[in-house]
């Protein structure tokens, strides 16, 4: 026997998850689009390990099958891995990131709901230090032969030299530390092969695609407004004033914003709510917290992009955050004015 | 002028279902073959039987005495015979008998010699005690006596407001009231005004009912009451809860443990309205009351219905459908499930829900809290729920209390958001039955401590004083020799001991004051209501833990 309420808004795990799914589309399809079809590739292979190693984690832990597997929150790790992976990483690197995020830091730490860290989060983070060489080498820009892009994945990395690129952070970081080239942000920036108009060629319209999918995630009520505005806002503040201050050796916040995970991360990333913090208050100094941390390790750290060690960083911080932004209840409100 | 409102946060819009019922007009229902009348009103109000077995009994007879504060006379609800006196299953979620008053009516429904009361000359006081002798309760739901609420507080009553909110779904009973007796329902606040001093009168109804809402301001209008407004205020469960509609239409928040008379307003639903409107102007005491059948039933509708009516013989009125699975009493948010259908409908009893599995399905499976925070969004208690739920569950109560676990209305909107099918309210109810009981059993430790120590003390007492007598006895053999020892010993012992017992009594000061400062806030200092809450919740634990066992077991 049950007990009020007795009728229940239609809601569901697996919707939620699907809808974040939808989402992520848009910048998918910007993807393939200028960087080739391998992602899908990846996709497929994230989401075949995640699915698997989620079905044996729950038999081994005892746990019922097919509500579990079925509630799509192991798909959509799989895909925010793919997605943060080099398009053409070799087969066994995306499969041994999805295995350490499903196993180590989802379900040995409970499953579903008790991770403290961001599982996709985790996978890029060990990934990096572990394989720095594989991890940088993405695709380039136009070079979308799907048939090599399949070689480069499952068999002979030496096709590779064609087809692959540092990214416009990597390229920027590495041309701004070489003392030789004494370059200056904006005789790099202009150089639009590379950097195209905002973020980076490619990399812009994939940003403006995950803009859209989130979009699309706040009309959903899925996510609140918080923390993509507060990481996207803090990202252009903390870019914008060291550009202004020093215009020569700081890319400015269109570049930042448009470039690398950081749309990725505002929308999908920042946003889990399992790892983050979850008041009002708590979401808007997480997202901030994250983004300032992005920009200081991509201005002055050793990796190319920073949101994974930022976001990591911030998981840390959650349950302290909650703890010291707890809303005040009804009644106990000691505004002036709320009552007499 | 149109008043200012005001919103309360968070709320829920689930399927209003009104449509069913709300253009059914009040029809009164037949008379049953017998009725049962509760003895007991609540945890804490239990009245006293006046009548015998055999007893002929006339329409309004007074046939229980108010006993204690928070009681109200119980009268008969038809002219008949009084059958027995026995316990009767009544409606509660434990489904515990209670003792019962059964009356068998005599078909001819004779009143008692009924005269209006001249409230205009009595004094408050006498109104309300007539009030309370007229067995007038609230009807919203709670069945809090009337009387109570429209005593003097502390500051007195500025507000009077008028709850017409209905915010559950399916339930129209109000509506209908409003749509077709206004004018009573407005001049039984004008008698609460009266009673309590109130300078305004605020009617709030969600605007999902318009025809009511017309039918109140036309009624206004033509009692030519001053400081009297009906506001349409927006439809979102649960506008209807008390401090939900005080805050639309005053601004003002009521924290838990303070009542709406501390800060100068009272909230009455209008069928309690209705119901000081004839007993005062009618002489009728409250033996029936309007309420909704409906559901997943062929003919839904609103019937007036004598109290003590067994569920059983009212439904054929409406008609179930053959898959009905069980009934509820109230509204799907806050309902109850019926346990038995022998149970009477009492001065509470707004809806007989009936429920089926295509209406109200069974949850499906529990999944893990995600945090999504949706049932924070909706908690018009503006709680965090899945905190509290996180911490019910693992039963650290102390964190609960810290995230106001108190605050929870049972409402019901968080439960009904999340999409990980998680019971929250159930969870609460547990937390909070567990919490209840802790500390009883600490106050009970604490008596039994105390009264320990007065033993101790007490024995110590009579020892001393048996040595005195004794003492006494021969000292007049002994005078001498004590004479010599007390020279020699008292001036010696003295000031030492005189040191010792200032420290001795210097600690225990300072421990009492400590204790004094650990004991439990949640059941000191308790208003009658909460008291009553406190009791009900005790009987509503046992069940409650049985129901959570599975819920917590499945995780380990």
């Amino acid at each position: 026997m049950n007990n009020s309420p007795y009728s229940l808004k239609p809601a569901s795990v697996q919707s939620v998850m699907l809808r974040v799914l939808v989402a992520l589309l848009p910048g998918i399809a910007a993807y393939v689009w200028f960087f080739g079809a391998g992602i899908l590739v990846q996709i497929v292979l994230a989401s075949v390990t995640a699915l698997v190693a989620e079905a044996v984690m729950l038999k081994l832990r005892g746990k019922p099958l097919k509500p579990f597997l079925s509630d799509g929150s192991a798909l959509v790790t799989a895909w925010l891995i793919a997605l943060t992976f080099p398009s053409i990483a070799p087969w066994w690197l995306t499969v041994l990131g999805t295995l350490l995020a499903i196993v180590v830091a989802k379900h040995l730490y409970g499953g579903l709901g008790q991770n403290p860290f961001n599982p996709a989060m985790v996978a890029f983070a060990l990934m990096i230090v572990a394989y720095p060489l594989l991890m940088s080498q993405w695709p380039r820009v136009g070079a979308a032969d799907f048939a090599v892009q399949w070689e480069a994945i499952f068999g002979n990395r030496q096709v590779l030299d064609a087809v692959t690129m540092a990214t416009p952070l990597d390229a920027l970081r590495t041309v701004l530390r070489d003392p030789e080239q004494r370059a200056m942000i904006a005789g790099v920036l202009g150089g639009k092969a590379t950097f195209g108009n905002i973020g980076g060629r490619g990399w812009e319209w994939i940003a403006a695609g995950y803009f859209l999918g989130g979009l699309y995630l706040l009309q959903q009520r899925i996510i609140t407004w918080h923390m993509p505005v507060a990481f996207l806002a803090t990202l252009f503040a903390v870019s914008g004033a060291f550009a202004l201050y020093e215009p020569d050796r700081f890319a400015g916040p269109g570049f930042q914003l448009f470039t690398g995970g950081a749309m990725l991360a505002a929308f999908f990333i920042v946003t889990d709510p399992v790892s983050g913090a979850t008041t009002p208050r708590g979401k808007l100094i997480f997202a901030a917290g994250a983004a300032v941390l992005t920009w200081i390790i991509r201005t002055f750290g050793a990796y190319p992009d920073g949101i994974a060690f930022a976001v990591l960083l911030m998981n840390i911080a959650a349950p302290l955050i909650d703890m010291y932004t707890q809303p005040p209840v009804f009644g106990h409100k000691d505004k002036r004015g709320d009552s007499p | 002028m149109i008043p200012k409102l005001f919103t309360f946060k968070g709320g829920v819009k689930p399927a209003s279902h009104k449509d069913e019922s709300a253009d059914k007009p009040i029809r009164i229902a037949p008379l049953p073959s017998h009725l049962i009348i509760p003895l007991r009103q609540s945890a804490r109000a239990m009245a006293r039987c006046l009548v015998q077995p055999g007893r002929a009994v006339l329409k309004g007879e007074v046939i229980a005495a108010a006993e204690g504060p928070l009681c109200t006379a119980v009268h008969a609800p038809t002219s008949g015979t009084v059958r027995a006196i026995e316990p009767q299953p009544v409606p509660h979620p434990s489904g515990l008998p209670a003792p019962s008053i059964i009356i068998e009516p005599d078909g001819k429904d004779r009143w008692i010699e009924r005269k209006a009361f001249d409230y205009r000359a009595a004094t408050a006081q006498k109104t309300r005690d007539y009030l309370r002798d007229c067995g007038i309760v609230g009807l919203g739901g709670a069945g809090f006596p009337s009387h109570v609420k429209l005593g003097p507080g502390e500051k007195g009553i500025g507000t009077l407001i008028l709850n017409g909110a209905e915010c559950e779904p399916w339930i129209t009973c109000d509506d209908r009231l409003m749509r077709e007796r206004a004018e009573m329902v407005l001049a039984g606040a004008a008698i609460m005004r009266r009673v309590t001093g109130a300078s305004r009168i605020l009617v709030g109804i969600e605007d999902n009912k318009p025809q009511a809402i017309e039918s109140m301001r036309t009624a206004v209008e033509k009692l030519g009451e001053s400081a009297m407004e009906v506001i349409a205020i927006p439809t979102r469960y649960p506008a209807g809860g008390e401090k939900q509609l005080i805050r639309v239409l005053t601004g003002i928040e009521i924290p838990y443990g303070k009542l709406g008379t501390h800060f100068g307003v009272q909230c009455f639903n209008v069928g309690s309205a209705h119901a000081v409107f004839r007993a005062v102007a009618h002489g009728e005491p409250l033996v029936s009351r309007i309420l909704t059948l409906s559901g997943n039933m062929a003919k839904p509708g609103n019937f007036e219905v004598l109290i003590g009516t067994p569920i059983r013989e009212l439904l054929p009125l409406a008609e179930p459908r053959a898959d009905t699975d069980r009934y509820l009493m109230g509204g799907p948010m806050m309902g109850v499930a019926l346990q038995s259908l022998d149970i009477p409908v009492v001065k509470g009893t707004n809806c007989i829900l009936a429920g089926s599995p295509t209406l109200f399905p069974p949850p499906p499976p529990e999944m893990p809290c995600i945090r999504c925070g949706e049932c924070a969004k909706v908690c018009p208690a503006e709680l965090q729920p899945f905190e509290l739920y996180w911490f019910s569950r693992a039963k650290i109560f102390g964190k609960t209390q810290e995230y106001s676990l108190f605050d929870c209305i049972e409402c019901g909107c968080c439960s009904y958001v999340c999409p990980s099918r998680i019971p929250l309210v159930d969870y609460f109810r547990f937390a909070k039955g567990e919490i209840w009981a802790r500390e009883k059993e600490k106050a009970a430790a604490d008596v039994a401590r105390q009264r320990y120590e007065l033993r101790l003390a007490r024995e110590e007492r009579e020892k001393e004083e048996k040595a005195a007598k004794l003492a006494a006895k021969t000292a007049a053999g002994r005078e001498k020799a004590a004479a010599t020892l007390a020279v020699a010993e008292k001036p010696a012992a003295t000031p030492e001991d005189e040191a010792k017992k200032a420290l001795i009594a210097a600690a225990l000061e300072r421990a009492k004051a400590q204790k004094e400062q650990v004991h439990p806030g949640n059941v000191s200092n308790l208003t009658p209501e909460q008291e009553a809450e406190v009791a009900a919740i005790e009987v509503r634990r046992t069940e409650i833990r049985e129901m959570a066992k599975p819920h917590l077991r499945q995780d380990d």
